[in-house]
Order: C-alpha cells, then sequence, then structure tokens
C-alpha cells in the first residue's frame, strides 16, 4: 500500500512540475509596447543645457519652489537625480571635451514594461495606453519597492507627511496634456527642439534617420529602443552613453523577465499546492487509519 | 533732338529703377520684429540688413526658398535648380506649433515626404541663430543675450529665489 501511495504522489507530483513549466512558456511572452503609445526623443547634441524643462515642468505639476532659481548654472557642479520636489533634472557631462560639454536631461523613462509596476503589490502604478506610466496615490502604502526596483532611479519619496507617505515622479504631464494629445510642458518649453515629441514608433525611426543623415554627429545608438525591454523616453548621443551618465549594462530583458517565472509559479503553487499536498495527507492518514481499524480486510484486498 | 531724346529715355529709366528699388527693399526687410508673441520673453529687432552684409548666402539661413545656390551637397541632390518659393520666412515652412495633435496626424498621413524630421519654428531659429554664433564666434548665444525675459519670465524661471539655498542641498 505505502509503495503504491508513493508512486501515486510522484505520478501527481510529476504533473504539477510539467504544468509549471507550462506556465512558465506562457508567462514569458514580451510585450512590445502599445502601438499608439507616444514618446519623447532627446537629442542630447541639440540641448544647451538652459534648464528650460525644469521651470516648466516646476510650474506644469505644481512642485515646490526650487532651492535656486532656474538659470543658475551652478547646479551642474555636481550630478542630481530626480527627487519629489523635481521631476526632472538637468546633468552636465563631458566638462572638458573640446566638442563642449553635453547636458543631459533625466526623468521617468516610462518603460514599456515597468519594474516600478512589477514591484508594486497594491498596482499603484498603471501603464496607459498613451505611453505614461502613472501613480496612484490613493492606493500606495509608501514600501517603497518601486524605488529599489527602478533601474534608472527615478521615482522620488516625498517624506514630508509622515501620515500620507507618496512617491512621485513624472507622468509624462499625463494628466493636464497627453491624455489629450498636447506634449508634454518641458518639450513644449525646450527652445532648441531637443525634445521630440510624437508616437515612439515613429521617434525610433526618426532617431535611426539622424544617425544615417548625420554619421559624424552621433554615436550609432539609439538609447531606450531595446534597454529593460524600451522605454517611451529615447536618447541620442555624440559619445557613447556611458560616458554621458547612461546605464549601459542594463539588459534589453524587460526588468520583469528576472521574475516573470517566479511570479508564474505563485498562483500554480498557491492554487494546487495546497489541494495536492492536503490530498497526500489524507491518502496517507486513511492509509494509517485502515491498517490500524480494518486489518483484514485490507489482507483480503491485497490477495 | 536725339540727344533730348536720350536724356527722356535716361530720365525714365532712372525713374523706373528708383520706383523698383524701394519695391524690393520691401521684399527683403532691413529689420524683423521677432518673439512678437513671447510669453516669457520680450519681442526684440533682428537686424537682417545687417546679416545680408554678413553672411552673403541667403542659403546659409533660407536653405533652398529664396532661390539662390544651394551649397549643402545633400540638399542640392533635389534643389539644385529648385525655382524661389512663394513664402520666404522662417515660418512659412517651420511650424509654430510641431507637436500639436493635428500637427503629428499631418505628418502621419504624409509619410512619403522627405522632409519628416522638420524642426518647429521655435526649434529652428535657436538652432539656426545660436548654432551659427557659437561657430563663428560672434553674435548673442545666451537667452537674454537676444530677448530679455518679462516680469512672467522672471516668476516663470524662479529668478528670485538665485541662491536662496546651496545649489546642492542634500535630498534624502
Amino acid at each position: 500500500m505505502k509503495r503504491r501511495n508513493f508512486l501515486k504522489a510522484c505520478l501527481i507530483g510529476g504533473t504539477t512540475v510539467a504544468l509549471g513549466k507550462t506556465n512558465k512558456g506562457w508567462a514569458s511572452g514580451s510585450f512590445e509596447g502599445y502601438p499608439e503609445a507616444m514618446g519623447v526623443l532627446v537629442d542630447t547634441t541639440r540641448c544647451v543645457g538652459c534648464r528650460s524643462c525644469e521651470a516648466a515642468c516646476n510650474k506644469e505639476q505644481s512642485l515646490p519652489e526650487p532651492d535656486t532659481s532656474f538659470d543658475d548654472k551652478s547646479v551642474f557642479e555636481e550630478p542630481r537625480r530626480p527627487t519629489a520636489k523635481a521631476y526632472t533634472v538637468v546633468n552636465e557631462y563631458e566638462k572638458k571635451s573640446p566638442g563642449g560639454p553635453v547636458y543631459r536631461k533625466m526623468q521617468c523613462n516610462h518603460c514599456n514594461e515597468p519594474a516600478c509596476l512589477t514591484s508594486c503589490f497594491v498596482n499603484a502604478y498603471t501603464k496607459t495606453k498613451e505611453g505614461a506610466v502613472i501613480y496612484n496615490s490613493k492606493v500606495c502604502v509608501g514600501c517603497r519597492n518601486c524605488m529599489i526596483a527602478c533601474p534608472f532611479n527615478v521615482p522620488g519619496y516625498d517624506y514630508d507627511s509622515v501620515t500620507n507617505p507618496v512617491i512621485k515622479k513624472c507622468i509624462l504631464c499625463y494628466d493636464t496634456r497627453l491624455k489629450v494629445g498636447k506634449p508634454p510642458a518641458c518639450v513644449e518649453i525646450c527652445p532648441q527642439e531637443a525634445l521630440t515629441f510624437g508616437h515612439r514608433a515613429d521617434l525610433i525611426k526618426l532617431a535611426h534617420e539622424r544617425i544615417r543623415a548625420n554619421p559624424d554627429r552621433y554615436y550609432d545608438h539609439v538609447y531606450g529602443e531595446k534597454e529593460v525591454g524600451g522605454t517611451s523616453w529615447l536618447y541620442l548621443s555624440r559619445t557613447e552613453f556611458d560616458k554621458i551618465g547612461f546605464d549601459t549594462t542594463l539588459n534589453n530583458e524587460p526588468i520583469i523577465s528576472n521574475v516573470k517565472d517566479f511570479l508564474g509559479m505563485v498562483p500554480m503553487v498557491l492554487s494546487i499546492w495546497p489541494a495536492l499536498f492536503s490530498g497526500i495527507h489524507l491518502l496517507s492518514k486513511h492509509d494509517t487509519q485502515q491498517e490500524h481499524g480494518h486489518d483484514t480486510e485490507s489482507t483480503q484486498e491485497d490477495r | 533732338m536725339p540727344s533730348t531724346k536720350l536724356l527722356i529715355l535716361g530720365a525714365l529709366a532712372i525713374g523706373a529703377i528708383s520706383v523698383t528699388s524701394p519695391a524690393t527693399a520691401t521684399a527683403v526687410p532691413d529689420s524683423i520684429t521677432l518673439n512678437q508673441n513671447g510669453k516669457l520673453y520680450q519681442p526684440f529687432s533682428f537686424d537682417h540688413a545687417q546679416h545680408i552684409l554678413l553672411i552673403k548666402e541667403c542659403s546659409d539661413c533660407h536653405h533652398h526658398t529664396t532661390g539662390t545656390l544651394v551649397l549643402d551637397p545633400n540638399c542640392a541632390r533635389c534643389h539644385q535648380n529648385s525655382s524661389p518659393t512663394a513664402v520666404v520666412s522662417c515660418k512659412g515652412c517651420h511650424s509654430s506649433t510641431p507637436f500639436s495633435p493635428e500637427t503629428l496626424a499631418e505628418k502621419r498621413a504624409h509619410k512619403e515626404r522627405f522632409h519628416q524630421d522638420k524642426m518647429g519654428l521655435k526649434g529652428a531659429m535657436h538652432e539656426n541663430c545660436i548654432g551659427c554664433h557659437k561657430k563663428m564666434g560672434t553674435g548673442p548665444a545666451g537667452c537674454q543675450d537676444c530677448h530679455p525675459r518679462n516680469a512672467k519670465g522672471d516668476a516663470f524661471y524662479s529668478a528670485d529665489r538665485k541662491g536662496a539655498k546651496p545649489a546642492h542641498a542634500k535630498e534624502h
């Protein structure tokens, strides 16, 4: 009897593992982004570091007054990152380069498959069909998993309120502009048209065409086209991207791929395993009872 | 008698020239007021005449629109012999709303067009002016060197906050 049960358990176990594998197969299909998603192409070769985008963002999103005015160039002395009080910052690189310094605007890149969204267990994040990654502060519990998950170190945390902690980051001006088809405030203010707004698919073509037409002006890569599964913000540069503060070690696989297999297992484990193991437990218990209580019957059955 | 005829003819000819020259002068303005609808910066006068004297080649700024020789070999592929266009001014081709839903839809409807990546009016002017000024090492290149900011602009750039706190106050 015991041997038979063991074999049964093995059979069921094997099927479960096989099921688990199929689950993995379903889960790993990748998302290329919404077809009508918008995006912004940043041509760092055009940026003059005027910081107008920072000012426009501050006003559009009603952010607190800055520490210093938006035409203060001393902020370039140290690299900055987006915070809860400034959703976008411009940093200066290649300061001593003969071609002059290079400026690079930083903000949420609005990933096709956002890691912040994946890491959030209360579903505070949404990737809209327009391409924006927006955030619902009403459901956020302030766990800050998204800050750790983000490959670009973007989400900022507002510490000012103890009772209502909120994550703050660029939302591509979704509420006030993107929703009605208007470009984000930073794009509209840019005097150099270093920021080009359009459909992400069109911008990728545009970016490659700029490289093709001016091979001396650009390094042959469009950052954000493939990185972490693609982002709504795309970048062109004169030099290698790691020289102007970009993380070039990021994989082309979306961050979710690292956990997809595991997450795909969760429903299976939660739904099948309890039933499976309680079944095995009950079976073995039943058998022991049988062995003790109905000894004669079982001997007969065995014959 | 023939000498008087010649004189009259000569006088007529001079008259004709003096009539046509103001006509051409109005077609090529000596100065243009730029940033007329500026919200953050004041309008300013652009000295067109001085730039004509300095640059000489109209195509340097006006590309193929004036009918003068196009020097860029890439542009010359199509515009070697193209005739002058009806509108020569920047705003005739460069849209003041390059990213509006209407402009984007119009762009998508004409994917066969070569000039897909045409800059908007503001971008084109800034890049043309500042780009050349930097290349030549002469001429204004800073924002307020051309157009001083107005009161609204000062508020927009939080000008009164300059140095209010050290620029690198540590964020958490």
